[in-house]
């Protein structure tokens, strides 16, 4: 009997500091995976591996997403996929069509339990690095990102348009948050919104969270940690149900809203929002050092 | 014991976790997630499976809140239909083993 063996070819894909080997047979789907994840592809050893089988039947995507564990695999299905990963072989098989949608929901999904077990998480916010002062941006960012959480309509693309120029965008829709040594880490994304446009392949430490408001003003205000952590359960992708993870994933976010400075900004759409925002840190380790002197 | 005794305990579903005097709870099912007010933790907290819930209310609310004790047996009801609907609560007349880890 003769076997027919396809060559396997490799994109490795770095999202959020963690490169995914995702490989397949299909030669239009290899494009489609590279031009896709531009500017995130990457040469690092991967750490987990994704082997693509496409089937040619159009499926409905509009099912509700399903994750569970069985044994020591994740299983991920909705109706135009169905991926399955072991985070400790790190080896994994999707079977879907070759459709961009269904390939960015499976990997926003996969990210999300992988970040998830790290201590981090996915969350439906805008994010964009500013330039400490002084600063100029190399191979490094010498900067501190900023989250901007917020429901469809809040107003995530609107800021990022918003942005002035030396403004570096992580992303319009699905920021990437994991902990770091002195806090937390906001990665840029290929996961785009209305915006159509992939973020920078950077991160920054995070220097704060903003729940979006529009408003007729520009004004920040705080928000006690409960409706805090809320807010931020709210907007974190996480499908899985797993006890052991979803305990991992309240305790992340609770130790995030004791760590980051949690606000509200409700802004009035136009650019001098940033200048609320640029100064948000200035003000904020000025009043942190007045309230240290005075105690 | 009064016939209609409700006994309740936490699932094994879920995760939560005391902030500020409220109660984060959020079932591993399906990811749904809760705040609770005092009152409210205060009931969850005491969710052991052996403590009527009449005896929670007693103790536990009416002795700490300043609450009537009929109003307060009737919001509790209330608040453990709801919750054990979500799958956060599990609700018997016959004592139940709590299966929160």
């Amino acid at each position: 009997m003769t076997t027919m063996a396809t060559a396997q070819k490799v994109a490795c894909v770095e999202i959020g500091g963690i490169p995914i080997a995702l490989s397949t047979c299909d030669d239009a789907f290899l494009d489609l995976l590279r031009r896709r994840y531009d500017g995130f592809l990457s040469a690092s050893p991967p750490e987990f591996e994704l082997e693509f089988d496409l089937n040619r039947t159009g499926l409905a995507s509009d099912d509700d997403v399903r994750v569970r564990r069985e044994g020591d695999e994740w299983l991920v299905q909705r109706g135009d996929f169905h991926a399955r990963l072991n985070p400790r072989t790190g080896r994994g098989s999707v079977r879907q069509n070759a459709n961009p949608y269904a390939l960015d929901s499976v990997m926003r999904i996969l990210h999300s339990l992988i970040v998830a077990e790290r201590g981090g998480f996915l969350l439906h916010a805008a994010s964009a690095i500013c330039r400490t002062p002084g600063a100029s941006f190399g191979a490094s960012f010498n900067g501190r990102a900023y989250l901007f959480p917020g429901v469809s309509g809040a107003g995530k693309t609107t800021m990022t348009r918003l942005a002035p120029a030396d403004v570096t965008l992580l992303t319009d829709e699905i920021s990437y948050v994991r902990p770091s040594a002195d806090g937390y880490a906001a990665f840029g994304t290929p996961f785009a919104g209305e915006l159509a446009k992939a973020g920078e392949n950077c991160t920054a430490p995070v220097a704060a969270l903003f729940f979006l408001e529009k408003g007729p003003e520009n004004r920040v205000d705080e928000l006690p940690p409960a409706e805090a952590i809320r807010r931020l359960m709210r907007n974190i992708l996480f499908f899985a149900e797993d006890q052991d993870l979803v305990e991992k994933l309240l305790a992340t976010a609770c130790d995030f809203v004791a760590r980051v400075p949690i606000r509200r900004l409700t802004f009035y759409p136009d650019a001098r929002v940033w200048d609320l925002v640029r100064n948000f840190e200035r003000d904020f380790e000025r009043d942190s050092q007045e309230v240290a002197e005075h105690a | 014991m009064p016939e209609n005794c409700i006994y309740i305990a936490r699932s094994s579903a879920i995760a939560a976790r005391a902030l500020a005097g409220e109660m984060m709870v959020m079932n591993s099912a399906d990811s749904t997630f809760f705040t609770l007010n005092e009152v409210a933790t205060a009931i969850f907290q005491a969710a052991d499976g052996r403590t009527p819930l009449q005896e929670i209310v007693r103790d536990r609310i009416c002795g700490q809140f300043d609450v009537d004790l009929a109003q307060a047996q009737a919001d509790a009801e209330q608040f453990v239909t709801e919750l054990s609907g979500h799958g956060i609560l599990l609700v018997s007349n016959q004592p139940l083993a709590s299966e929160a880890r």
